[in-house]
Order: C-alpha cells, then sequence, then structure tokens
C-alpha cells in the first residue's frame, strides 16, 4: 500500500515523521542527559579513576593525573599483602552472605507471596506489614537490629528463657560451621598451617558466616522479602484461575500442583528476583556502614564497604574504585551463571510441551 | 492544531532541559569573589559542648580580626574532607590526628605552618614528632591525652581495697583486678585494640615500629611478654574484653559499673559526667611495667589546607586557638587537655583530678605515621577480637609480616 502512494503524499508524510522523531528525541532528551550526566559520566570516571593514580586531590581529570594501568587491580588481585587478606576476606564474607541469603530470602517471599495471593479477608494486612520493612530505611532497622542482638539484648533474654546462653551476636566473628565442627568436638587446626587463597586460609574459606554476619542476613531475610514478595504477587496474579481448576480436574495434590503448574509458570518471575536479590546481596553497604563497619574481626566487611574503606579512610582512590569494578564483574558473572541455570531446558518432556504451548501463544509466557 | 500542540509541548520538554543544565553548570563560581574575608573550620565534634567552645573562639577571633569564621561539626570528617579535597576547594581549618599526616602530606593536601609559630617549642616534644614528617612540622596539636587507668571507688571499697593498694606494677594490677572481679562485676575491661594492648606493649620495651619506624618490631619477645599478660589477665577472670560484655567501649562498662577498672583517656570525663554522673571514680596513671612506666597518647592538631585561599589569616586563628589562655578555655568547657607545656601548671591547678592523663605523656608514644599503617592497625584489631584464645606469636608474626611491607 505504502508503495503505491503519491510522491507529493510520500514527502508530507516523511515531513510529518520528521517532525515526529525530533520531538520524540527532544522528550527523551532530559531523560537521556541526566542518565548521561548522572550515571555514564560518573561510571566512565570511575573506570578511569580505577587505572589512574589520582590521589583525591582536585579532579581525576586534571593534567598530572597519570595513567597507571592494571596496577590498582594487581595491588590486592596478584600482590600477596594485607590487601590481598582484606580483599579476599570481604569476597568470603559476601559469598556467605549472597549463598545463604539469596534462597531465604526468595524461599521466604515466594511463601508469603502463596500466603497472601488468594483474596481472603484480613489479606490485605498481612499484605502491608510483610511490606512494611521494605519501606523501612536500612538504617533504622540495623540500629533495632543491634539493639535486639546486643549481648545483653531481647534476643538472648528470651533465650536466657529457655536456659540457653546466647552468644554476643555482632561481636562474635567464629564462622557458623566453625561453631557447628566445635559443637561435635574438631577443634580449629593450628594457624599457619596448609592451603591460602587471596590471603585468606582454608578454615576461614570454609568456616562459614560469622554469626554477625548471619544476624545482617537474619535482617535481610526481614526487610528483602516483602519487596520480593510483592513481585512474586504479580507473578501469580498473572496465573489464571483455569490453569488451576484444570489441574485440579486432573486429580492433582497441592503440592503437585504448586511444583508443576505455578513453579513452572513463575520461572521469569522467579529469575527476576533471584537476579535483583543477588544483585542487592553483593551490593550491601548501608547496614555494614551503620551496624559494625566491617567487624568483628572483619567478618561482615564486603566488598562494597572495603571500596569506601580504600577510597575514603585511605585515599586509595584507584584500588577503591577497581575493588568497585571487579564487584560488577562479579555480580555480572553471577546473574550468567542464573540465567544459565534457570534456563529452559528444551531436551525434557515437559519442555517440549512447554515449548509447544508457547507456539501456541499462551498468554502467561508473556514476560 | 494538533501539531502546535505537540511543538509546544517539544519546546516546553527542552527548555527544561537547558534550565536543568544551567542548574548543574551554576555550582562552584560564585562564592569565591568573598574568600579574601572569610574562613571555613571543619571539625569532628565530640559533642554540644565542644561544638558551643569552638563557636563561641570564633567570635571571639572574628570580632578581633574582622575576618569571618564559619565552624561546621562534620558527621564523617574523613568523608567530607575527601570531598573537599576533590572539589578543589576544602575547608580551611580541619581537625587532623598524626595517623592521617602522611597520606595527606603525601597528597599534597596540607600547608606547613606549625615551624613558623612563635609557640612551636612550646608544644611537648613527643605532640610534635607526632605530627612532624620530614622534618617539617605540619600542624599545631590542638590538645593531648595519655591513656590511664580509670577506678570505681565504691567497687574498690567493697573488695576491701585501699589507696595504698593502687597498682604501679603487672603484679600489683594482676592482684587488684583478681580481687575486683566478684559478683559478675570485672575487675577491668579492654577493648580489643592496639589502642588498649598497647600500653603493655610498651611497658614491657617493646613496640611496633623502631623510633625512626624504619625498622618493623610487632613480634618482639617483649611484645610477646605482653600480650600474654593480658591474654592471662583475660584467661583467668580479672580482665574482660568489651566486646564479651556487649558493650560498644569500656567507658559503657565503666559507667554501668559492670566493670571496676578501664584504661581510657579524657575523653572518658565528658561521657561520665553526661552519661553517668553517679559513678564515683577517680583516674591514676596506668602500672608500670617490666621497662618501667609507659603509656599511649592520643591527640588531634589544627590541619590548614595547601589549597585555602587565606593561609595567612588561617595560621593566624590557630596562633589564636593554640594560645594557652584559650587551651584552658577549652579544657573548662569540654576537657581536652591543653598542648602547650606553659598551660600545664595552670591545668594541674584547676583540675587535680585528671593530671593522670597529662602526666601520663612523657615517654609514651601514639600510632606510628607510617603510610599504610592503619590497615595494618585495623587486622591487628581484628585478630585481637580473639585475644583469649590466640597464639600470640603467630599474632604478633602476621602483624610483623604486614609492618613490613610498610617499610620496604
Amino acid at each position: 500500500m505504502r508503495s503505491i502512494a503519491t510522491a507529493p503524499r510520500r514527502r508530507r508524510r516523511s515531513r510529518e515523521a520528521r517532525g515526529r522523531a525530533l520531538a520524540g528525541l527532544l522528550f527523551v532528551a532530559p531523560a537521556v542527559i541526566i542518565l548521561g550526566v548522572f550515571l555514564f559520566l560518573p561510571i566512565l570516571t570511575a573506570g578511569w579513576v580505577s587505572v589512574s593514580d589520582w590521589n583525591g586531590k582536585g579532579s581525576p581529570l586534571q593534567p598530572g593525573v597519570e595513567f597507571v594501568g592494571t596496577a590498582n587491580y594487581a595491588s590486592f588481585l596478584t600482590e600477596e599483602g594485607l590487601a590481598q587478606k582484606d580483599f579476599g576476606t570481604s569476597i568470603r564474607n559476601n559469598l556467605y552472605y549472597v549463598l545463604v541469603s539469596v534462597p531465604l530470602v526468595t524461599a521466604i517471599a515466594l511463601a508469603l507471596a502463596l500466603m497472601v495471593n488468594k483474596s481472603r479477608r484480613g489479606n490485605g494486612v498481612f499484605r502491608t506489614a510483610f511490606y512494611f520493612p521494605s519501606v523501612t530505611s536500612s538504617v533504622a532497622l540495623t540500629v533495632i537490629f543491634l539493639f535486639l542482638f546486643n549481648s545483653t539484648g531481647v534476643v538472648n533474654e528470651i533465650l536466657s528463657l529457655i536456659n540457653v546462653e546466647g552468644p554476643t551476636w555482632m561481636a562474635d566473628p567464629r564462622g557458623i560451621f566453625h561453631l557447628a565442627l566445635e559443637g561435635l568436638g574438631i577443634p580449629k587446626p593450628a594457624p599457619g598451617a596448609g592451603f591460602e587463597f587471596w590471603g585468606v586460609s582454608w578454615w576461614d574459606w570454609l568456616s562459614g558466616p560469622s554469626v554477625a554476619m548471619t544476624v545482617f542476613i537474619l535482617m535481610a531475610a526481614l526487610a528483602a522479602s516483602g519487596t520480593f514478595m510483592l513481585i512474586f504477587l504479580a507473578g501469580l496474579q498473572q496465573i489464571s484461575d483455569e490453569i488451576e481448576e484444570a489441574a485440579i480436574i486432573d486429580g492433582t495434590t497441592r503440592w503437585q500442583r504448586f511444583r508443576y503448574v505455578t513453579l513452572p509458570m513463575l520461572r521469569p518471575t522467579l529469575f527476576t528476583v533471584l537476579t535483583l536479590c543477588m544483585i542487592g546481596s553483593w551490593q550491601v553497604f548501608d547496614q555494614i556502614y551503620t551496624g559494625s563497619q566491617g567487624n568483628p574481626a572483619k567478618t561482615t566487611l564486603t566488598p562494597a564497604y572495603l571500596s569506601y574503606e580504600w577510597s575514603f579512610k585511605s585515599s586509595d582512590w584507584g584500588q577503591g574504585a577497581a575493588v568497585s569494578f571487579i564487584l560488577f564483574a562479579i555480580i555480572l558473572l553471577f546473574t550468567l551463571l542464573q540465567r544459565w541455570g534457570l534456563r529452559e531446558r528444551t531436551s525434557d518432556r515437559s519442555g517440549r510441551l512447554r515449548a509447544a504451548r508457547t507456539q501456541k501463544g499462551d498468554p502467561s509466557e508473556d514476560h | 492544531m494538533r501539531r502546535t500542540t505537540r511543538f509546544a509541548m517539544a519546546a516546553v520538554a527542552g527548555l527544561s532541559t537547558v534550565s536543568l543544565l544551567a542548574a548543574c553548570a551554576g555550582g562552584g563560581t560564585a562564592d569565591n569573589a568573598d574568600a579574601g574575608g572569610s574562613l571555613q573550620v571543619l571539625f569532628g565534634t565530640s559533642g554540644e559542648a565542644e561544638t558551643a567552645a569552638l563557636e563561641a573562639a570564633a567570635e571571639a577571633w572574628s570580632e578581633e580580626s574582622g575576618i569571618e569564621v564559619t565552624v561546621t561539626p562534620a558527621t564523617d570528617l574523613a568523608q567530607e574532607l575527601a570531598q573537599g579535597f576533590a572539589t578543589g576547594e576544602p575547608a580551611d581549618i580541619f581537625y587532623v590526628s598524626p595517623e592521617q599526616i602522611t597520606a595527606l602530606v603525601d597528597a599534597g593536601n596540607l600547608y606547613p605552618y606549625a615551624d613558623e609559630l612563635e609557640s612551636a617549642d612550646d608544644f611537648y616534644p613527643e605532640l610534635r614528632e607526632a605530627y612532624t614528617k620530614d622534618g617539617v612540622f605540619y600542624a599545631a596539636p590542638k590538645d593531648v591525652g595519655a591513656l590511664a587507668l580509670a577506678i570505681n571507688l565504691d567497687l574498690w571499697e567493697a573488695a576491701g581495697l585501699t589507696d595504698a593498694d593502687i597498682p604501679t606494677t603487672w603484679d600489683e594490677l594482676s592482684t587488684v583486678a583478681a580481687k575486683l572481679s566478684t559478683n559478675g562485676v570485672s575487675g577491668l575491661t579492654l577493648s580489643p585494640d592496639l589502642a588498649r594492648v598497647g600500653p603493655f606493649m610498651l611497658q614491657a620495651g617493646g613496640w611496633v615500629f623502631n623510633d625512626a619506624q624504619t625498622e618493623a618490631t610487632a613480634d618482639s619477645t617483649a611484645n610477646v611478654d605482653a600480650l600474654e599478660y593480658v591474654q592471662g589477665l583475660l584467661n583467668d577472670g580479672s580482665a574482660t574484653l568489651t566486646t564479651d560484655l556487649g558493650v560498644g567501649w569500656s567507658g559503657e562498662a565503666f559507667g554501668k559499673q559492670a566493670s571496676a577498672m578501664v584504661i581510657e583517656g579524657p575523653w572518658l570525663e565528658g561521657a561520665m559526667a553526661a552519661d553517668y554522673p553517679e559513678v564515683d571514680y577517680r583516674v591514676v596513671e596506668l602500672p608500670a611495667g617490666p621497662d618501667g612506666a609507659a603509656s599511649m597518647f592520643f591527640t588531634n592538631a589544627w590541619g590548614i589546607a595547601a589549597e585555602s585561599k587565606n593561609t595567612d589569616a588561617a595560621v593566624d586563628f590557630v596562633e589564636f586557638l593554640t594560645t594557652p589562655e584559650q587551651q584552658m578555655e577549652f579544657a573548662r568547657a569540654f576537657g581536652p587537655i591543653p598542648a602547650r607545656i606553659s598551660a600545664a601548671d595552670a591545668y594541674r591547678s584547676e583540675f587535680p583530678d585528671t593530671v593522670a592523663y597529662l602526666d601520663g605523656i612523657e615517654g609514651s608514644k601514639t600510632y606510628p605515621t607510617i603510610a599504610g599503617f592503619s590497615e595494618v592497625m585495623a587486622d591487628m584489631n581484628a585478630q585481637l577480637f580473639e585475644l583469649k584464645t590466640a597464639d600470640i606469636p603467630s599474632l604478633l608474626g602476621s602483624v610483623q609480616k604486614n609492618l613490613e611491607a610498610l617499610t620496604k
């Protein structure tokens, strides 16, 4: 139809299209400029700082700031020493934080979403209650947790009622696996012996999150699960009742319906939640800054906090920026791993069925 | 019609972008015009009393000199200073401590003025040394205070102890700490920190560096003896770490009367008066170790930014702030001990109860100024969390390794 349009009409139309494009550009310009000035430029500057010898005085772009190649990265990735040990420790701490808190938060969020999904009386109250910690400032939450988990705080008071002597929580640097082994009568091996990676001994790599870090993990479970509950809830609302009814007619149990109907249909939502949660967990900072500053014994030191410390406390701006780029790489890697782990497996039977259903244009796959 | 509306909307969108950009570009140009007549002071405050005292001093000097002074208490001094240096417009005057000197000097951020002060020789030599790098005395000390032993008098008497029992040696300290450790009270409370085990290292004749800071000496036998002595106190129940008591610092345990003795500096006075006025205590010098008496001192100084547009006025103001009279004024207002030798007699006669913080300075040390020491200390403190069970030689060995990396 377009090909047979007359010449003047085409010209008018193209003029109109140009005008429209111009208007479009003008409309997106504020967003593009804001993103450019406040997002891309800072990232590029940080990238430059991470390969320069800027010492924090004046602009990093001024003459006199030299390019030093990968020296800032090498200072903690390949050179043995305190910086490497701190970096290794922070990665270990955060890895445990991610490995424990991501599945925990996701499971709790999903459970909460399933509970408040169906419209029952009073569900609005619960939805609000579960979501409430998410809108509370993490600083306020941290302070409350510090009080709760003080060695003479509420938690230990309650534990003492059942004759359990609680740990000192935020002051206890021992890993929880280490404590479990100690409970079984296996002592900590003599220091200085054996394998070390990034300045951290194998024992420290394997001893698990410290008691203090566990408190932060519990806090994440409380604070973050509300947000992700909301995302799951949105996903669940997309699944039409007919599908569940069909499954009921097929004679499925509750568990089967959850495992073989609801969960597969939530896969895109699950990926979103896992990714967002994982990114947030690798970037954990405000709790550490307000709550522990990396203490006790550096067991709550995280790469994000380390970056802050190296930059602002030690004026090692290049090293601080370099850590944040390593953190970026780690997050990217983990996201790819998750994508791979949650990919559609077309080889198995349910996958083929799913593929067939998608071809027919199942609306629930439209994420 | 429709097209005009669209155009109008596009124009509005475009305009708002322009104004936004203008707003971004606007900052930072206007405020330099009157820089010749004003000074900015940035400091980390201990509370309202300190802020008010500094404001009063600024006002008094402004009236005299005609130069306006703005004093700003920082919530995070290190971070706000760093931002100032990065933008090229730092505060003219700011608090600086010895462990920051090296990084600030290396970055060219400090204006060296203290040698030119008339009163340069009237500061305690230990303090001059702490603020000197490569032979240049950078910043005029503001205050000083050595660690001393604070004793809760009620608990002391309840344990049947008298003035004659005040410990002057390690053995006596062990004895009284054991006697005081009853009924859930900790005899002596320490934070797991170089700043609390350091005095014991010095009393044993050890330290982390030699005097010239050219050679790490952390793994010396004197240091091992010192830490093993403290470990012994912890293990036989005479002493407790703050982390095991669930308090933020030992002053809190002292105020709550959960600890009969603590090792603290002059800042203890303000905290006790504000939060625990009912506690009856006295402050004495730390007991001497095998190598004699020693303590650690802590201090702040007035740093002047190299980038300051008004260094002459800044030096004048600092000179005013460090006169013996003004330092005594601060001592009355919020307790810091004057850093001027000529103010010592006035301090002694006016504050006889707290002279232990002043007497302890002689022969004591503060943190080394070598670059990178803060990180090594943070790592050492992290290990001290487990001082009770730690293998002391290997703990000090790892500190030694880290320190040796600094001297290379």
